[in-house]
């Protein structure tokens, strides 16, 4: 098949195909109603490549796929899963500059975060879970003498797991690392506007995993995630996205009995205590660092510390350093190494983000900086660019409650920490949350109050295996990137055994 | 009183190509990262309206929801439902088409505020929703 094979794009230098079908069973096989849709980079608007748009029937081939492999991959031994997760790692670490060339252009997130964080980050979880696996047991409870309870971790069997794109490659390692780890067989549906570095991932590993074990569907939200959700033929989903499709999730789940883990976003307050500007120091600069942080990856994060807290005593002369800093943010391409800010994802995620710095006007929040389109030029007049945005306001506002999913921070100022407590929780979210003073016991204190499953102390955006990330409230449930995550990837098995001739006595 | 949702004339025209494919439709305004704070359009079959979803108005004879806490956020603001091209994967219909339904809003005045008030809380749950009264065949 001429498409079956590596194409140069004209588009990039990278070796990325003309056209992308789904990845079942092993190799490349094309959508069953033969559609496909164009995929363009947010950097200029321009085509990257064709992708299957894929139906329910793909959502079957692929699930036939996976149960044809998951009896002899869930009695892989753990040591052999192991090395082939490590052989994984290994690929990507030896194509870290095309993953990461792949994820700028189709996401538009800088280089310089793809190299240094989304694809060596991906990779380390694949060897996290490697190890993970390595090391687990089950456990033997000694009843009595003649009693005993062995349990034993089984795999769920096949998955359905979709992934946002916002982190399109280091998402999709979260979930499908765990998942293989634990002997199970994957369905996994990228989202349709960053399919690409996934897709590139299954032509450097296509002969590393045995066909069928992992299986990638193409496709848009409705037309393939929710025939995945729904399907009766999975044991579990996970879905990373927004609140609603969440609850839909959760419907398909309850009609199916099966289990979910589920990542929703959040609003994630970044409290700055007196304290930090105590010293002008390495210290300060890290704190003025985090507040800046809420433009990482264009404020396309679910954890994006969108709300800062700063404490009322220090809060003109901080928020001075602090948009001064944020002035010094450096958009433009974002395949450039030095730019820190690159295209928001889409043409509906820049408009999103626009009505969004219009309602902040309009509820009365002083703009501080920012608070428009960016308009580059140098062939990134049809990118989807918006300028570092700072807002001063109060935290009953929208958009101080609604995740805008965009570079927009809104700042508002405590007295004491009861109300940095208060103001902080004061959000149907509760994903992350960050903490800056040089006080550990109040840096404990309001960590600990604070409801989010994740609260970064003296530092903010760090992702590392070994470290539970997930949500309260409405942001979900499930902690992943830890061994925890294994336990929603696996069954329980019991035996209880009796090793007495005696008859029971019941009957 | 002033409708809580109104419907841009190209949205409109989206939604009545949509119900035509795939029947009754219900909107749920999101909140939450990705694809969030942004109207979802569904099968009506396919989601389940919870008593404390709040009825915000109906469009094109579809129901419009928000989640019961996000409401209290929305109270003061007439959300208009417009269309735009490209992208956002997502699990509302539109999307596979390539454009996607956006909320845009604007506050009520004091005037519209007051009217709004007087005549009350919108109603929640999925009864509220009367496709008779809405003028819905």
């Amino acid at each position: 098949m001429p498409n079956d094979q590596p194409q140069i794009s004209v588009h990039t230098s990278a070796k990325l195909r003309k056209r992308y079908d789904n990845f079942i069973g092993g190799k490349w096989v094309a959508p069953v109603k033969g559609r496909y849709f164009t995929d363009p980079s947010p950097i200029d608007g321009q085509p990257l490549a064709e992708v299957a748009r894929s139906s329910a029937e793909d959502v079957e081939l692929a699930l036939d796929a996976a149960h044809a492999a998951r009896d002899a991959w869930g009695r892989t031994p753990p040591a052999e899963r192991a090395r082939l997760l490590n052989k994984i790692a290994d690929r990507i670490e030896e194509n870290l500059e095309l993953l990461a060339h792949t994820e700028t252009i189709d996401n538009g997130k800088p280089i310089r975060e793809t190299r240094a964080a989304d694809i060596p980050l991906g990779a380390d979880h694949f060897r996290y879970f490697a190890g993970c696996i390595r090391a687990e047991e089950g456990t033997l409870g000694e009843l009595d003498n003649d009693t005993v309870a062995y349990h034993f971790k089984e795999p769920m069997g096949v998955v359905g797991q979709i992934i946002p794109w916002n982190f399109p490659f280091l998402m999709a390692a979260w979930k499908m690392a765990p998942a293989l780890a634990t002997g199970n067989c994957i369905v996994i549906k990228p989202a349709s506007d960053t399919p690409l570095s996934l897709a590139v991932l299954m032509d450097l590993i296509a002969d590393v995993l045995p066909p069928g074990v992992l299986n990638v569907v193409n496709g848009h939200g409705s037309e393939v995630g929710a025939p995945l959700a729904a399907n009766p033929r999975i044991a579990k989903i996970a879905f990373t996205g927004e609140t609603t499709t969440g609850r839909q999730i959760m419907q398909y789940a309850s009609e199916n009995l099966i289990p979910m883990t589920l990542e929703l976003g959040g609003k994630s307050p970044n409290i700055f205590f007196a304290d930090v500007m105590a010293e002008d120091d390495a210290f300060l600069d890290k704190a003025l660092e985090g507040f800046a942080l809420f433009a990482f990856n264009k404020g396309e994060v679910c954890t994006c510390p969108s709300r800062a807290l700063v404490q009322e005593s220090i809060f003109d002369k901080f928020l001075e350093k602090a948009v001064a800093r944020v002035g010094k943010i450096k958009m433009g391409n974002p395949l450039e190494s030095t730019t820190m800010m690159g295209a928001q994802a889409s043409r509906g995620q820049l408009e999103k983000i626009l009505n969004y710095i219009k309602i902040g006007k309009e509820e009365g929040a002083r703009c501080a900086i920012g608070g428009e389109q960016a308009h580059l030029g140098g062939g990134l007049e049809n990118g989807f660019y918006v300028k570092p945005t700072v807002f001063v306001g109060n935290n009953k506002m929208r958009i101080f409650q609604e995740e805008i999913f965009g570079p927009v921070l809104s700042v508002t100022s405590f007295k004491t920490l009861g109300d940095a407590i208060a103001i902080g929780n004061d959000t149907l979210y509760g994903l992350g949350a960050g903490v800056w003073s040089r006080n550990g016991t109040t840096a404990y204190r309001v960590g600990r109050e604070i409801q989010a499953g994740r609260v970064w102390t003296n530092c903010y955006h760090m992702y590392p295996a070994h470290a539970a990330f997930g949500g309260y409230k409405q942001s979900g449930f499930g902690r992943e990137t830890h061994k925890m995550i294994m336990e929603h990837y696996q069954q329980t098995k019991n035996l209880l055994v009796s090793y007495s001739p005696k008859a029971m006595g019941f009957f | 009183m002033p409708p809580r949702v109104i419907v841009t004339p190209e949205a409109a025209e989206v939604i009545r190509r949509l119900k035509e494919q795939h029947g009754a439709l219900i909107f749920h305004q999101s909140g939450g990262c990705c694809e969030g704070t942004a109207p979802m359009c569904f099968r009506q079959r396919d989601f389940h309206v919870g008593p404390h979803d709040v009825l915000l108005g109906v469009i094109e004879g579809c129901p419009f929801y928000v989640g019961g806490a996000e409401y209290k956020y929305w109270e003061y603001f007439q959300l208009t439902i417009a269309i735009t091209t490209g992208g956002g994967d997502s699990f509302s219909l539109e999307a596979a088409d390539g454009v996607r339904f956006l909320t845009r809003s604007r506050m009520f005045t004091d005037e519209e505020a007051k009217e709004l008030d007087a005549a009350g809380p919108p109603p929640r749950g999925s009864e509220a929703f009367r496709p008779a009264e809405a003028g819905v065949p």
